[in-house]
């Protein structure tokens, strides 16, 4: 069910006619407006209550701050880690994502383009929490023999030093972090691609290009900036997902690039849902501010993403 | 979106209308190029001893060189370079679709074992060991996701009303969709925060309610429900408006009895979609709703047990090691039960609006 | 056309929000009482109790809540995993007649005179539930029986010997074949009572090597693999490799689990060698008559006591203003410390049972609660 903003407004807007049962007129604009303004404000309240019970946190250190010295150390190697297995995730995802948004748009038949389309869709329809049961019990077994072989070819490269002892490792979160990326960013791709303008794909097919080169000459040069919100916006997704990686990742907290070690960085929304149930007193703030850091991170990167689509609007 | 494919330049099965050119490959040229790929592989894996995974990717790189060769060396190398595109994207295909495929036969085929009429008519009360059930769950997911549905839905289509029959073009409405776009991208474990901190704010720390739960999934689902109506309203042809108007009738009831019968299907399709999206949330319900063994049908007094975050503590909870395989059990048919409602809810949706939608071009 | 399909959408929603409301309960769940030959005094008791504390306690507790309704069956009672502070919290603000908590209350945050206050100026009972031994499990190809000295545990913990072929432990393991390959300690990643009691003793017992204090969280820059709660910490060890964990023994199942040196010996992680812990270990200098509270000697020599245990405590009043409060919290914990009871935590949690002086000991002090001001 992807939703595009094609739409021009008319260009005549019909006017009511003016002097007929105004009160009903005023009262239902007013409950419109109304949900309107009640929308903003519950945004603002979010924002509000997360920075209200997060006060407390700030003098937090030792026990309270969960065995850091200060609330920024707290959260610091979180953030690492959330980004961390965010950008993992893109990294698989979105050529992956492109892949298919290529197939579904250009390549198959517009029959088996429609049911590729709802499969890719279906797996947008899957809870988190089952993914992340999924990535539990079966993909990190299913991984494990790859990252020993990866440890033991590839253990040069800093991200594969190793030593592989558990398949419950960032990588794997970022693999499972990038299954449900991947729909997001395939839906907003298709979109993208589905702007191009027919002429100018059917003007280098007549001129004797190929496919690929159709691709390349005609889809891509319209795409960038759709393309990149997309990425954006995947990123949101994964930056704040939860349960799944609260289930997969056996985390440590330190900061590491060392994708495949049994020594992970941990991420906020997972660290939020893991400690919460014994969270008490001055700690349930601690994790409120975690929580608030987390809301920044993905508003501004759903802003980011969110304008450059406004703008590639605009300008396409 | 698929209309693009109308304009499919001459593919190998095309061949008599383009008489003129170069050679081409057979239209089965691609699946031979696989089925010779693979087959190598596998012997040779075989052979060799390697896994499932060895084979397929070395399968993958041979199909991969293999047939823009082959391409290049019959049609030459721009169509061979075409042939390795096509070949690496129809694989980016194969492998998005995997985890889908392997999620779902993993949950159907671990959960459809713990489904019998106990597993649906009983709940943990009392239960230590096997047996038992998930009902308290189910009705708790559904009592969560109604009140959710009843909060945001009569708020998500008024302001969409607002941005799309009155708020036109207007500052506001201009920030407030911006604004609902941005919404949308809130981690759910923002949510479940923010309902968290209004609660305690209200009842003290320690607060467990399921009305919390429905609060914090209303701001996920909001920005949803909004955005879709605004796209049903925004096909509604103007004539309608000009049409009403015309006879004389008021604003407000042209949008109630017009606009909105009209946009009807797409409207409940949305509104269905936005439900089954946050059906199957975990993060906010864990947090204000938490988890509770027995049935419990007051909203305000209180945890209750959901689906989600019954399949989460059931995986994650510990207890005696005889007694783990069950909750795992327990756990995977929870999953299927809530993937079952929630790919339902996808249909029912999909359904009610080819049912309902006149024709709008979908 | 429009008010049809307005009807259309309408109708199937009210059907359905007419099925969810007029919901019944579920098949197991029945709102009167089952009867049963219980004729004691707990069996006029009635009501609907939350209790919670320490997620330690949970199996246990389950087991009990569970077990009660035979002895009680118009008690519903619930235990909250909360944690051990929230368990805590909750009972001095008066929203839990008794707690269970990891740890014995102090006055290093006030927690003890609020709980005084909160009994009305008299000191809380508490009084150990039972003793779970926190097993060090391990998984290593071709090692079934494992010995360590306390300096070696807290040494592979702290990260300090990371190979299994390690001297130190082939010394005091001269028969195993022990793999030349990496050691993958697992900790809890969570905050936990399990963590408290474990880096405890190595704080005691094994100074020399582990130098991480006493902590609920463990500390980041020792490494090792982080799981989370005591099923993350088991399966982390069953699915790795060479791996080596420390869990409430009745979770271990499979796994290996080491033998501890107290003494000349290596103790199993054995029930009773875990309650003999308490035997031979004081009771802290704050104990009031109505508080049975330890600090464990874990430098005990007695060669048949585990020292690495979890003692679990629960905390009540010993007047409640509430006489049904009273009695329900005094027939639960008489239910809890009784043999019944004590076999049923046994049996359905792996909670190791209080030696059975220690266990009429805490039934005296039970028997003290009352109601009325």
């Amino acid at each position: 069910m992807s939703t595009t903003e094609t739409e021009r407004t008319p260009p005549r807007e019909p006017e009511a006619p003016r002097g007929v049962s105004r009160r009903g007129d005023t009262i239902f604009a007013g409950l419109a407006k109304g949900s309107g303004l009640f929308i903003m404000l519950a945004l603002a309240g979010v924002a509000l209550f997360l920075v209200l019970q997060s006060l407390p946190a700030i003098g937090a250190s030792g026990e309270n701050a969960y065995g850091a010295d200060n609330i920024v150390l707290y959260i610091w190697p979180l953030l690492f880690g959330t980004v961390l297995a965010a950008i993992i995730a893109l990294v698989i995802a979105t050529p992956l994502a492109i892949g298919v948004a290529l197939v579904i748009s250009v390549y198959a038949p517009r029959r088996i383009a429609r049911l590729l389309g709802y499969l890719i869709d279906l797996l947008a329809a899957v809870p988190s929490v089952v993914y992340g049961l999924w990535g539990r019990e079966t993909l990190q077994s299913w991984v494990f023999p790859i990252y020993q072989w990866l440890a033991d070819n590839l253990g040069w490269i800093p991200l594969f030093a190793g030593p592989v002892t558990t398949g419950r490792t960032i990588l794997t979160a970022g693999i499972v972090l990038a299954v449900m990326a991947l729909p997001i960013i395939t839906a907003l791709c298709r979109e993208v691609f589905a702007q191009t303008p027919t002429m100018h794909k059917e003007a280098a097919l007549a001129l004797g290009a190929t496919r690929w080169e159709m691709i390349k000459m005609a889809v891509f040069p319209y795409s960038r900036s759709g393309v990149t919100s997309a990425i954006l916006l995947g990123l949101g997704r994964a930056l704040g997902e939860t349960m799944a990686v609260a289930l997969v990742l056996s985390a440590s907290g330190v900061i590491t690039i060392n994708l495949i070690s049994s020594q992970n960085p941990s991420t906020i929304a997972a660290s939020i849902a893991l400690n919460y149930a014994n969270a008490s007193g001055i700690k349930t703030n601690v994790l409120i501010a975690g929580g608030l850091v987390l809301f920044v991170v993905t508003f501004a990167v759903n802003f980011l993403g969110r304008w450059l689509a406004a703008r590639g609007q605009a300008k396409g | 979106m698929a209309q693009t494919t109308q304009t499919r330049p001459p593919g190998p099965d095309d061949t008599a209308s383009v008489p003129l050119t170069k050679p081409q490959l057979p239209g089965w040229a691609p699946a031979l190029a696989a089925v010779v790929a693979f087959g190598a592989a596998a012997l040779v894996g075989l052979l060799l001893g390697w896994g499932v995974v060895g084979i397929v990717a070395v399968g993958w790189i041979l199909l991969l060189i293999g047939l823009p060769a082959w391409s290049t060396a019959v049609e030459g190398s721009r169509k061979g370079t075409d042939r390795l595109v096509g070949t690496v994207v129809w694989s980016t295909l194969a492998l998005a679709l995997l985890p889908l495929i392997a999620v779902l036969w993993e949950v159907i085929s671990r959960g459809a074992p713990a489904l019998n009429a106990t597993f649906f008519t009983a709940s943990q009360s009392g239960v230590l060991g096997a047996g038992g059930g998930i009902y308290h769950a189910i009705m708790g997911t559904l009592i969560v996701t109604l009140i959710a549905t009843v909060i945001s839905v009569p708020i998500g289509i008024m302001a969409a009303i607002y941005l799309v029959e009155y708020g036109k073009k207007n500052r506001l409405s201009q920030v407030l969709t911006f604004l609902i776009d941005v919404m949308t991208g809130i981690p759910s474990i923002v949510a479940g925060l923010f309902a968290l901190a209004l609660f305690t704010l209200i009842f003290g720390p320690g607060v467990r309610m399921a009305v919390g739960g429905s609060i914090a999934l209303s701001v996920l689902m909001i920005p949803i429900v909004v955005r879709s109506t605004e796209e049903m309203l925004k096909l509604v042809p103007d004539e309608l408006r000009e049409g009403a108007y015309a006879l004389g009738v008021p604003k407000w009831r042209t949008i109630v009895k017009v606009v909105l019968p009209t946009a009807l299907g797409g409207i409940v399709t949305g509104a269905t979609l936005a439900v089954a999206r946050v059906a199957g949330e975990t993060a906010p319900l864990l947090l204000i709703v938490g988890t509770f063994r027995a049935t419990n049908f007051n909203p305000f007094d209180g945890a209750m047990a959901t689906l989600p975050v019954l399949i989460f503590s059931e995986a994650t909870r510990g207890g005696l090691q005889e007694y783990i395989p069950f909750q795992l059990e327990r756990a995977w048919g929870a999953a299927l039960v809530l993937i079952i409602i929630v790919m339902a809810l996808n249909l029912l949706a999909r359904v009610v609006g080819s049912y309902f939608s006149p024709k709008t071009g979908r | 056309m429009t008010i049809t399909s307005l009807r259309r959408a309408v109708l199937p929603g009210v059907a359905t929000l007419a099925l969810a409301l007029s919901g019944c309960a579920a098949s197991n769940e029945t709102d009167t009482a089952t009867g049963g030959g219980s004729d004691t005094e707990a069996a006029e008791l009635s009501g609907q109790y939350t209790i919670g504390g320490a997620s330690s306690q949970e199996a246990a507790q389950l087991a009990w809540t569970t077990g009660f309704t035979e002895v009680a069956p118009d008690v519903t009672m619930t235990y909250e995993p909360v944690g051990s502070g929230g368990g805590r919290e909750s009972f001095i603000s008066g929203a839990y007649i008794v707690a269970g908590s990891d740890a014995y209350l102090t006055d290093d945050e006030g927690e003890l005179s609020d709980a005084t206050e909160r009994c009305s100026g008299e000191a809380p009972i508490e009084v150990p539930n039972y003793v779970s031994p926190i097993a060090i499990i391990f998984n290593v190809d071709g090692v079934d029986e494992l010995n360590l000295t306390p300096d070696t545990l807290g040494a592979i913990f702290a990260g300090e010997i990371t190979e299994w072929d390690d001297a130190a432990i082939a010394e005091e393991n001269p028969d195993a074949d022990l793999p030349s390959a990496p050691i993958n300690a697992v900790h809890r990643s969570d905050e936990s009572g399990t963590t408290e009691n474990f880096t405890n003793y190595l704080d005691v017992a094994a100074s020399d090597s582990w130098t991480g204090g006493v902590v609920e969280t463990w500390p980041n820059e020792f490494g090792g693999e982080g799981a989370q709660g005591t099923s993350g910490v088991v399966s982390a060890v069953t699915d790795g490799q060479n791996a080596i964990g420390y869990a409430d023994a009745s979770q271990a199942g499979d796994l290996g689990t080491a033998n501890i040196q107290v003494g000349e010996e290596f103790v199993a992680p054995t029930p009773e060698a875990a309650a003999n812990i308490l035997a031979v270990s004081p009771l802290a200098e704050s104990a009031e008559e109505n508080q049975l509270i330890y600090d464990l000697d874990y430098l005990t020599e007695e060669a048949d006591a585990y020292p690495i245990v979890l003692t679990s405590y629960m905390i009540a009043c010993p007047t409640y203003e509430d006489a049904a409060e009273a009695e329900v919290a005094k027939a639960y914990l008489d239910y809890v410390l009784s043999p019944e009871g004590q076999e049923q935590g046994a049996n359905e949690a792996g909670a190791a049972p209080l030696e059975s002086g220690l266990q009429e000991d805490a039934l005296a002090i039970v028997d003290t609660i009352t109601a009325g001001s």
